[in-house]
Parts: C-alpha cells; structure tokens; sequence
C-alpha cells in the first residue's frame, strides 16, 4: 500500500481491523486513513469485504481485532451513548435506501435532528426543507416514499443523513439498486458534496465516477487492501494481476 | 304456526340501551388497556430477559388454552379466597383486559418480527435511541401492518363479552336474559339482542379501521 | 357441607372432561363436513350460493357464540323439538364450527396462486376436476395448521355449552365450586385441565405452520 506523502490527521483512523463472520475471515488486516475533506472510493469483488468495512466504521459491524477511530475518539462498541455520540458524526446511506415508510419526505429528513439534537419542530422543518432543496426535491416535502422514484427515494436519504450534519458520510452502493436512468441524479448529488467538501467514503461499482470524483481510490480483495492510489494511478496503471483482471472484467 | 312477539320485547328498549351501553364501555376500557398491555408483552417476548420472557409466554399460553368464561369465573368467584374481591365490572373489565392483551401480544409481536432490518439499521445510524427507534420508527409501521388481526381480535374479545351475564354485568346479554324472564319470549329477546351485536360487530370494525390511520399509527 | 377429597373432584372432573372431548369431536367433524360442503358453494359459480355462504359466515363470527347457544336452544323448543342441552350444543357448535372452518378454509385456496387455476383450466378440466386434483390438494397443506388450531377453539366453545345447562368441564366446576365453596381450587382445576387438552393442539399447530414455512 502506498504511504500518504505528508502524515496528517486522520478523520477516520482503521488500523489492523480483523472481522470474522463465525469461522469465516470477512477482513484480514485492513489498515486505511482518510482525512478530512478526502473522497475515498472502495472497489472490488462482491465478497471482498467493502461492505463489510464500511459497516465497521458506524459500528453497525463489530470487529475483534485491531482499532478504529472516528475524529480521534476510539470505537467502543459496548458503550451504548458512545455509539451514538459516533454516529452523530458519521452518516450513512444504503443501498436499499432504507427510508421511513410511514413519514413523508420531509419528515424522515426531520425526525433525527428533533429526536436526538432536541431541535424545535419549526427549525428541524426549515432545515429540512432547506436540505430537500439542496438535493433537488424541495417540492416534494409532503410526499410519502411509495409516491417517489428510487432516485428520489436516496436523494431524500442523503437529505435526511445530512440533516445529522455529520462530518463522514459512508455511502454503500448507493446507486446498485437503483434504474440506470436514475443514477445520474444521485452521483450528481453527491459530486456536490465532494465539491463542497464532505468527507466521503463510498463502496461503488460506478468507475467512471470513481475516476473523477475520488482523491484517493482502494481496491479491496479477498479482506485486505490490494491497492491504493489516486484514481490515474489505479485505472491507469494497476500493479497487481488481481487489480488488471477486475478491471478488465469491468470492461467487457 | 308459531307466534312471534317481538313488540313486546322492543318496549323494553331502556334495559338494551343501558345493556348496549355497559358492553360498549366495557369493549372501549378493554381495547385500548388490552392492545397497551399486548404491545408491552410484544416488546418484552422480543427484547426482555429470559425470566420475563418465560414470565410473558406463560401467560400468553395460559390465557390463550383456557376459555374465557373461565377466565372470568376465576377472576370473579376464586379470587376473593386470596383476598381479592372485586366488583362485578371491574372483574369484567380485568379479565377482558387480560384476554385481549395475550391476543394481542402475539398479533403486535408478529407486526414487530416484520420490520425490515435496513429499517432498524437507518435508525441506528441516524443515532436514535432504542426507545426512540421502537415507538417512531418500528411501532408505526408495524401496527398498520397488524391492524386487521388486532381489530378482529377486539371484536371477539367484545363478542366474547357476552358472558359477563353469567357473573350478572348488566351488558346486553344480561338485558337479554332478563327481558325474556320478563317478557316470557326468549326466543325474540335473544334474536333482538343477536342482531343488536351483530350490528354493533360491524359498526366497531368501521370505527376501528376510520380511527387506526388517523390516530393511531399516523402516516404524516 | 360435605367434604370432598381432591381425587373425589378429580375423577369427577374427569369425567366431565369425556363430554367436554366427545361435544368438541362432534362439532369438529360435523362442522368439518358442513364447511367442506359450503366451501364448494362458495366458489361454485352460483352467485346467489357463494353470498348465502359469505352471510352465514358474517353472521356466525359477527355475533356471540352464547347468544347462538341460546337461539338454538330456544329455536328447537319453539319447533317443538323436546331438546336436550347436548342435542342443542351439538347443532349450535357444529353450525357455528361450519362457518368458520369454511372460511379459513377458503382463505387456504386463496392462497393458491392464480397460475394454478390457469393451467388446469388450460388442460380443460371442469371445475370439480380442477378443486379435487390441482387446488384442494394444495390447499390441504396450507390449511392443517389453522384447521388445528380452531379445533382449540371450539374445545373453549364447549365451555358455554354449560349455559344452557350441559354437565360439561366448566359446569362440572361450577358444581364443585358450589358444593366445596373452593371457587380458587375448582376453578383452577378446571383451568388446568382445559389448558393439558388445548396447550398440546396448540403446540402441534404452530410446528405444523413452522413446518410449512421451513
């Protein structure tokens, strides 16, 4: 793996993490650092572990070995309030969406911020609005999730992370499911917030996005980090014969 | 050729009003103390301990193998040898309660099992509570869900009201019987006071399926 | 007040309970037959059949089984049947066992997915062929667990029977209770002895539905 050039402090710090799924090793190792500001794109096989990984980091996966720390605070998973704590921090999007059935739009945008930040009704509403606005749905507040698209369905879901203002958003193949003509507007949304600066961390299939928006790209295989660079150095000039077969398979 | 009188049986229209309205009381107290008590032993079958979920299944099994007028009887006439003794509608209003909560226990507990995981894994990350993820993000959706078996479940609980007559509750099966001594026509009073349930049957479940949406488990 | 030893009650109950158990089997087959002949009213293509089926139905669960008990009971004598309690329970819960097996029943072969209607009425068979070979056979898996379990139902049904004055399991604790004054104790034994014959079928009705989902 190639060191960074300059030690900075890292955002979210993994260092050594070992995951076992029962006798299965899901990941063998895996040391990574981002900073802040850094777009980080993982790819690689379904079965490699990038999933996995990401779900490590908002402890929604406990791991045995090794450590991991969001902002300088170590993971515990056994304390209940420190989790949450982290999880004010870091975001997440998933790949089925995941959205409130029984609340509007909006509403699933509104429900953290009020429930857990203690925001009034009034303001967690204008955030709301303000957010559905910023991710191109701002007419579609009092809508109901069956009522939208599945492009809209994540873009809501991108919202309503946001509206946690969390300083990590992990983003797990969050256009897999969706219809290839709607892809689009969620890769736009989230270009956005690369460009204005949100830490990213995405597990994706979209390579041509990867490839533009990524500072640094993380090819993953069989539990461990096979590679790492920027995305010229990984698309253009792979190292390892695993990195060119996945590439190639890509193409065809 | 047999005779029916049934205007002899309408004139004593008070005691079914009075009747109607002891039944529907004591089906309003029991729906809604009954449907709190099963959604708590719901939560307790799935998140408490071992003990409180032996606790919980023993009850659940208990009332669920036992038929109610047994219930009742228990209630009623065994329990003033413990030291218990209670008045006609409480223990009424008790072993209804007691009835509909095991019911409900196991229907809400089914609506609860249901929740997608990505569901509960969305509320995590969004750093809520386990209280606060139960009551707004899995209780909602899981009571429409159930909506249809919990109603049908409160209508035979209501149905199953009718035996409070045996203990002497002035509902509308007491009326029943007592009109018919009064009034020597049983066969009219029971067929008046049948058909008075079956009407109210239907217009519960109307009620109940108008007020799930808008009260209960609010879609907004 | 005579004094009662506790094997006294228990045999009495006991002996009680056969009632309790032969009433339960009576409603059960013959409300099973009833049903079984309803259901295939209801999905012949009679309309007027299928809606006589639908309000019978209604009518059976939207009404007390108590107040069932005592229509029978009274209906009888008004026809100047000389009825006896048992005669009067046993017609009552075999019609009232009827409409509800029908219509669980009826959901069973709802449940059927359409394409099996399709495929036999592709293979021209005539609607009894179809109900005999393709769908009842189908829908007999899916119906045992409920079928099961509504046979503890109408064992707790039995119990009302006691209104109308059938020397049953619960009329046999009524009689204990009184002449003991022990309402606790007879009332628990009798609750006991209702859950040891219920407890089993339910248990046996959820493994047979866990068996079907497996």
């Amino acid at each position: 793996m190639t060191p960074s050039s300059t030690p900075r402090f890292a955002l979210v710090d993994i260092r050594g993490l070992h995951k076992s799924f029962g006798v299965t090793e899901v990941l063998k190792g895996i040391d990574l650092q981002v900073g802040r500001k850094e777009v980080v794109c993982i790819i690689g096989k379904s079965g490699s572990g990038k999933s996995t990984l990401l779900r490590c980091i908002n402890g929604l996966e406990t791991f045995e070995r090794g450590s991991l720390a969001v902002d300088g605070q170590t993971l515990q998973h056994s304390d209940a309030n420190a989790m949450r704590e982290l999880r004010q921090q870091v975001g997440m999007i998933f790949q089925s969406f995941n959205l409130f059935p029984h609340l509007s739009a909006g509403r699933n945008v509104m429900l953290a911020p009020t429930l857990v930040k203690d925001l009034p009704k009034e303001e967690a509403r204008t955030r709301a609005q303000a957010l559905l606005e910023r991710v191109g749905l701002g007419s579609l507040f009092d809508r109901m999730p069956d009522q939208l698209s599945g492009g809209q369905q994540q873009r809501v879901a991108i919202a309503r992370a946001l509206a946690m203002a969390p300083t990590v958003l992990l983003c797990d193949e969050i256009t897999s499911a969706l219809d290839p003509e709607l892809v689009g507007e969620v890769l736009q949304v989230v270009e956005m917030l690369a460009d204005e600066g949100m830490t990213l961390i995405l597990v994706t299939h979209e390579m041509a996005f990867a490839r533009k928006v990524s500072d640094r790209v993380v090819f993953m295989h069989q539990g461990l980090i096979h590679e790492a660079g920027t995305p010229d150095k990984i698309f253009n000039r792979p190292q390892t014969p695993e990195l060119r077969q996945f590439l190639s398979a890509l193409r065809d | 050729m047999i005779e029916f009188n049934f205007f002899v049986v309408l004139t004593q229209w008070p005691m079914l009003l009075r009747g109607l309205g002891l039944t529907v009381v004591l089906t309003a107290i029991s729906a809604v103390l009954g449907a709190l008590l099963g959604t708590a032993c719901a939560w307790a079958r799935l998140h408490g301990g071992p003990i409180l979920k032996r606790t919980v299944g023993g009850y659940v099994e208990l009332v669920r193998n036992t038929p109610f007028i047994i219930q009742l009887f228990f209630i009623f006439f065994g329990l003033p040898s413990l030291g218990l003794r209670l008045s006609v509608e409480v223990a009424c209003v008790l072993a209804m309660v007691l009835n509909l909560g095991a019911y409900a226990c196991e229907i809400v507990r089914a609506g609860l099992q249901t929740t997608p995981k990505g569901q509960l894994e969305a509320a995590m990350s969004l750093a809520l509570t386990p209280w606060q993820t139960f009551s707004r993000v899995v209780l909602p959706p899981a009571l429409a869900r159930i909506w249809p078996a919990l109603v049908s479940q409160i209508i035979i609980v209501m149905l199953g009201s009718a035996v409070c007559g045996q203990i002497s509750a002035e509902e509308l099966s007491q009326a029943a019987n007592l009109i018919s001594s009064r009034t020597f026509r049983s066969f009219e009073s029971y067929i008046i006071v049948t058909v008075i349930y079956l009407l109210l049957a239907i217009a519960v479940r109307q009620l109940l399926y108008w007020v799930g949406p808008r009260f209960i488990f609010v879609s907004r | 007040m005579v004094q009662f030893s506790l094997w006294d009650i228990f045999t009495f109950l006991l002996g009680a309970l056969r009632w309790t158990v032969a009433l339960s089997l009576i409603a059960f087959i013959g409300g099973g037959l009833v049903g079984m002949g309803l259901l295939l009213l209801r999905f012949s293509k009679l309309r007027a059949a299928a809606t006589a089926v639908a309000w019978y139905v209604q009518i059976f669960q939207g009404t007390p089984l108590l107040m069932q008990l005592f229509l029978v009971y009274f209906g009888l004598a008004l026809l100047g049947m000389d009825t006896s309690p048992l005669v009067s329970a046993a017609i009552c819960l075999t019609l009232y066992a009827s409409a509800y097996l029908t219509e669980i029943w009826r959901g069973c072969v709802n449940a059927i997915p359409k394409g099996q209607w399709e495929a036999s009425t592709s293979l021209a068979l005539n609607f009894t062929q179809q109900m005999r070979h393709v769908i009842l056979p189908q829908a007999l898996r899916v119906a045992i667990a409920p079928t099961v379990g509504f046979l503890v139902q109408i064992i707790k049904g039995t119990a009302l029977a006691s209104v109308i004055g059938f020397v049953e399991l619960t009329k046999a604790g009524q009689m204990i209770s009184n002449a003991t004054y022990q309402p606790f104790l007879a009332y628990t034994f009798v609750g006991l002895l209702y859950f040891a014959l219920c407890y089993p079928l339910s248990w046996w009705s959820q493994r047979l539905e866990n068996r079907r989902l497996a």
